[in-house]
């Protein structure tokens, strides 16, 4: 996050519709090389379409936005580029059922990166240990609990050495005993440097480990600040209520 | 199995109290009855090679239907559309005859009977197993192409590792039931001549006159034929459920 030091992503006045429904109005965001964003809101701000834009899920329509200097939506090749840098974590998980926990992992370091499979195979060995779950290799995604699936498809994403990770609300779907063990592998990820944007409503996790919060409403984002302005003098109306409403209980 | 037996020990019963059926054509324990039997039995040769020729290439032909069905450019959708509306609507029997008589006049080609069997078949079955792949690649989830995509996965990939072995699975008792469907109408390539089980029993009637027995032996070479396909495909089944729970 060194000063003047060129942004990783870039969004620049970025609008996106659903139809004739505006779901992104004129965002402008920068996210610095290590640096951790937490992005919050009500459901249908537009939270989940803004990070779905960085790996080309979505397409925007108006606005630039860049990725490590590479413009999104010009062509096949930019978008290429650009997705084999970034990982992303989904609620859902996503896990590939048919395939063993290790085959989920391998698939993309073998097929995309080309990888020898002995050595994909240690990749793959290497991140379920840093998800804390190496003896789970040869089970399949559905005889695993939801932390444990949501670990392996973070140890997926992983694989692909990622240099921007993006988590959609990934312990949104969990059981409430099963938060802590993803979000401790995320904060560990946070601490070891990785660019992460992630859309939670964790609050606790978000002030252990943001750099910067983004609060979003209606396509808009209302407030940009770091943790300790965004959570003790929240600037805009809409986002005292929101912060009331999640810090309730 | 147990049903075949069944209805061959009924059909021992009612022949032995009625003097309408003269099972000598097809004892095997004459030298008549034997070589008649043979006969029947050798045309189930190119009943399975027709029908499994066939249906190997319906799988793949609809496959590459099915994909550009699926796809976003409306053209290509057009076109897939276009096939299976097309190929769905003519009869298999006036698409093996336009095949065997009519393909060879506007090609220029000679076709044998055995190739227009296949190509009629599989043509007409095409349209069904796209039919068939379409609904089983859009039942998929969608999270299961995002996550793909968010790995780098190329589209070749994506279908071939991610989409397609999850498709198959559920598709698979529809597959099977096509397969079992082409057995059947691999009968309508006898018109043609070809020397399936239906070609083979017709001549043998004509020069025995028993059409009672020899049809009825005809019925059971079928059923005991696809009794067989269904227990593979039943068999297949479990064996890829197996594989995803273990």
């Amino acid at each position: 996050m060194g000063e003047g030091a060129e942004p990783i992503i870039r969004f620049e006045a970025v609008d996106k519709f659903f139809g004739s429904f505006q779901v992104l109005k004129k965002i402008s965001l920068e996210v610095a090389l290590g640096e951790r964003v937490v992005v919050c809101g009500p459901s249908g701000s537009g939270k989940s379409t803004l990070i779905r834009c960085i790996n080309g899920l979505e397409q925007h329509e108006a606005g630039t936005l860049s990725v490590e200097g590479t413009k999104l939506g010009q062509d096949h090749a930019s978008l290429n580029r650009v997705r084999s840098s970034v990982g992303m974590v989904f609620q859902q998980f996503n896990l590939f059922p048919h395939l063993t926990v290790i085959e989920n992992l391998m698939l993309g370091p073998v097929r995309a990166r080309k990888l020898p499979r002995e050595e994909a195979r240690d990749l793959a060995q290497r991140y379920l240990e840093r998800v804390r779950i190496p003896e789970q290799a040869d089970k399949y995604p559905r005889q695993l609990s939801g932390g444990q699936q949501q670990r392996v498809a973070i140890a997926r994403s992983l694989c692909m050495e990622p240099r921007i990770m993006l988590f959609d609300e990934p312990t949104s779907a969990l059981d409430p005993e099963m938060i802590n063990e993803v979000l401790d592998v995320m904060t560990e990820l946070a601490e070891s440097g990785m660019t992460m944007i992630c859309v939670t409503h964790e609050m606790g996790f978000a002030r252990r480990v943001a750099d910067k919060m983004v609060f979003m409403d209606h396509g808009e984002i209302v407030e940009e600040a770091g943790p300790e302005t965004f959570f003790n003098t929240p600037k805009s109306r809409r986002c005292q209520d929101f912060l009331q409403k999640i810090l309730q209980h | 199995m147990y049903r075949a037996t069944i209805c061959l020990l009924m059909l021992t019963l009612v022949s032995g109290c009625s003097d309408q059926w003269g099972w000598y054509v097809v004892d095997p324990t004459t030298k008549n009855g034997a070589v008649n039997l043979q006969f029947l039995l050798s045309g189930l040769y190119y009943t399975v090679l027709l029908s499994v020729t066939a249906i190997s290439i319906s799988v793949v032909v609809g496959l590459l239907i099915a994909l550009p069905g699926l796809s976003s450019s409306r053209p290509m959708r057009v076109v897939s559309r276009t096939y299976v509306e097309v190929v769905r609507a003519v009869p298999i029997l006036v698409l093996i005859l336009w095949v065997y008589y009519g393909l060879p006049q506007l090609s220029g080609l000679t076709i044998t009977v055995f190739w227009a069997g296949v190509i009629a078949l599989a043509l007409s079955d095409s349209a069904f197993e796209a039919e068939i792949f379409r609904a089983g690649i859009q039942s998929i989830a969608k999270g299961q192409y995002e996550a793909a995509h968010s790995i780098s996965l190329s589209y070749a990939d994506t279908m071939r590792f991610v989409i397609l072995p999850q498709a198959i699975r559920r598709i698979l008792p529809a597959l099977g039931n096509q397969l079992v469907y082409m057995l059947k109408m691999s009968s309508l390539v006898s018109v043609i001549g070809m020397q399936e089980l239906t070609r083979k029993a017709n001549e043998l009637v004509v020069s025995e006159y028993r059409p009672l027995e020899i049809y009825t032996i005809l019925v059971l070479e079928y059923l005991v034929l696809i009794l067989i396909v269904s227990a593979g495909v039943r068999w297949l089944e479990r064996r890829m459920q197996s594989d995803e729970r273990n």
